[in-house]
């Protein structure tokens, strides 16, 4: 069959052009522009080459944070992922207690982020705050304004109260999806409970698994309304993560030339990370196929 | 192996089952002989799957007693009862290698490697996949995992009973009547006690050396295949095996005569006199057309399906089935249809009534 030929068709792409223009690629330019160059204020801008990029990998502080935000999301992911499993294991396969599980472990992920800060900001406070107060009142020496692991406690609980959730209802829905021929056939195998979840229960939720860690790794990668909200970054730069000295950078120091270099490379990494886990899914995928 | 005794057995999903309508099984009193394979045959929803469930310890009955080799088992737990159950779609373990599915019962039941390697060298052989058994379960055929199914069952020695449910279901077509072929010949070999529950009367047909056939929770008979075929001990028996399945007339019977609104049949036998809903059942494969003799029959088309043709008509206003051979010639003057009086069964409220003298 002949092609036909029109180069009207351009046009149709344009409103993708347009929209992909003006949501990422012309904002991304800008961050580009920022770091090669360096301004004085009153927009006058100087050439800088690739200056703010070696600067910020020689900088301890981008590494520092890079550290903290590593730590952050191994912590979470080796709480979240294995808390998540026994969640979903542990539920009501069916009825109406199942119903209301369901509803129950979604209501955390529907809570606006800054919300969630606040909460645990005010639940965690020694004065006020039940949690605090309670501790405090026990004896316990727990203040995260002022102590680095009680601070990193806070946000790292915070965290698994928000998104284990997440986990749990994408486990459960790997494991709602295992004939009952499988237990049964285990059950007649002699297969002990570990041995269930072995080789029934974990190959079964593999994928679903796969997709839980990958969301929950990019977003505590991300993450920052809720630490900054608890404890600011705080004490010190004990709690600065990523997009907390990010935003530091940018909009509290002003620099924005290194800010746009440091912000280059954070999303450089998190590209990276996504593309490894992509990857790993899907030959893991052409595996099981 | 043993012999397994289903004594009063019956089941209700319902915590307090009130009526007979209550029960998915209805009360049975059956044994299944060691070594012999059976079917169990009915349409979906009977409770052929609810009697295997019973069998292999899944389920528990409402009331009743299941016993094997004379020992009760109602309450011993599935693991204890040494059964193997290959179910409709294939369960293997994914992430295991061929050969660790199938020592993974030995392994469970704490047997040293040895033996292990033995047996599954052993049953590998048995079902025909000794080249594969380094392979990992994952990613193969339906027929192959099903293969591993059935091995995994029959790798323990004191296996009481070989339970399939429906195991052919989610094969193709060509595989199919070569699993079943080897399915036959490992009974023949080894002798397993093996119930098949299926609702393909060729499966049942073909595999069963007794098809139990089961009918809205109750069995309503267990015989060979040429006894459901040509005496079907109800109407459900009759008109589900059987392609197509038996006519069933109403009709009123006296002594050797039957009475299809008010026009003869004749009878092999003679009976006495019945209560109830009548009818008279005659298989497709007993009625014949015919230019001058028997009941006025006006035919509605001819189906060829190679080695006979259907004749779908319709006789006194009842739909009617007639099977004729290939070579057989049908005419558009053959106007009337003929019984052979051997092959006419009489039912009362759908059980088979024997006729007077016939052993019952």
């Amino acid at each position: 069959m002949e092609k036909t030929v029109n180069q009207k068709a351009w046009f149709l792409v344009l409103p993708v052009l347009l929209l992909v223009a003006f949501s990422a690629v012309i904002p991304l330019m800008t961050v580009v522009n920022y770091s090669v160059q360096d301004t004085f204020g009153n927009n006058q801008f100087f050439w800088a080459g690739l200056e703010w990029f070696s600067e910020m990998l020689d900088s301890d502080r981008m590494w520092d944070a890079l550290g903290r935000q590593l730590m952050f999301s191994c912590i979470i992911l080796a709480i979240e992922v294995p808390l998540g499993i026994f969640v979903a294991l542990n539920m009501p396969k069916s009825g109406v207690w199942s119903s209301l599980c369901l509803v129950l472990m979604s209501l955390p992920l529907l809570i606006p982020w800054n919300v969630v800060g606040t909460i645990w900001q005010i639940f965690g406070r020694v004065d006020i705050g039940l949690l605090g107060y309670t501790l405090d009142a026990l004896g316990i020496d727990y203040n995260y304004t002022q102590d680095t692991l009680a601070a990193w406690i806070t946000i790292v609980v915070m965290d698994v109260w928000h998104w284990t959730s997440l986990v749990a209802l994408l486990a459960f829905a790997g494991l709602k999806s295992i004939p009952d021929a499988y237990y049964q056939a285990a059950k007649i195998d002699q297969a002990s409970r570990w041995k269930v979840f072995r080789y029934i229960e974990l190959p079964k939720m593999t994928g679903v698994l796969m997709i839980a860690i990958l969301l929950r790794f990019m977003d505590s990668f991300m993450i920052y309304t809720e630490p900054f909200v608890v404890t600011g970054g705080g004490p010190g730069n004990a709690t600065t993560l990523l997009s907390i000295d990010l935003v530091k950078m940018a909009l509290g120091q002003f620099d924005l030339g290194p800010a746009a270099a440091f912000s280059l490379m954070y999303f450089l990494v998190i590209l990276l990370i996504s593309w490894v886990f992509y990857t790993v899914m899907t030959t893991l995928d052409k595996r099981e196929g | 192996m043993a012999k397994i005794t289903l004594d009063n057995l019956a089941h209700s999903y319902l915590p307090n089952p009130a009526s007979e309508d209550d029960y998915a099984l209805k009360e049975l009193n059956h044994d299944w002989d060691d070594g012999a394979a059976y079917a169990l045959l009915g349409s979906s929803g009977c409770g052929k799957s609810t009697l295997l469930n019973i069998i292999s310890g899944l389920l528990h009955p409402s009331q009743g007693r299941i016993l094997f080799d004379g020992q009760d088992v109602t309450h011993a737990p599935t693991a204890e009862r040494n059964i193997a159950q290959v179910f409709q779609f294939p369960v293997v373990y994914d992430t295991m290698t061929v050969r660790d599915n199938l020592a993974f019962p030995l392994r469970n039941r704490g047997r040293d490697e040895a033996y292990v390697a033995e047996r599954v060298q052993e049953i590998a052989r048995m079902i025909g996949m000794e080249d594969m058994l380094s392979r990992k379960a994952r990613g193969l055929t339906a027929d192959s995992k099903q293969k591993i199914s059935l091995g995994r069952g029959m790798v323990r020695k004191d296996v009481n009973a070989l339970l399939f449910d429906e195991p052919l279901t989610v094969i193709d077509p060509h595989m199919k009547w070569e699993l079943r072929t080897q399915l036959k010949k490992l009974h023949h070999d080894f002798g397993h006690t093996m119930i098949y529950v299926t609702h393909d009367q060729t499966e049942a047909l073909t595999f069963a050396d007794k098809v139990v056939v089961m009918y809205d929770g109750r069995v309503v008979q267990i015989g060979t295949p040429e006894e459901l075929f040509e005496r079907p001990e109800h109407t459900f028996v009759g008109y589900f095996i059987g392609s197509p399945g038996m006519n069933v007339f109403p009709a009123r019977v006296e002594g050797d005569t039957a009475y299809i609104d008010g026009s003869e049949v004749k009878l092999a036998g003679g009976y006495a006199a019945i209560d109830g809903k009548v009818e008279i059942g005659v298989r497709p494969e007993f009625a014949r057309l015919s230019q001058t003799d028997g009941l006025p029959v006006r035919v509605h088309r001819v189906e060829d399906i190679g080695r006979h043709k259907i004749i779908r008509a319709e006789v006194l206003g009842h739909d009617i089935n007639i099977l004729a051979d290939e070579d057989e010639h049908v005419s558009a003057d053959m106007n009337r249809v003929t019984f052979d009086a051997s092959h006419v069964n009489v039912y009362a409220n759908d059980w088979r009534v024997a006729p007077t003298g016939e052993a019952a």
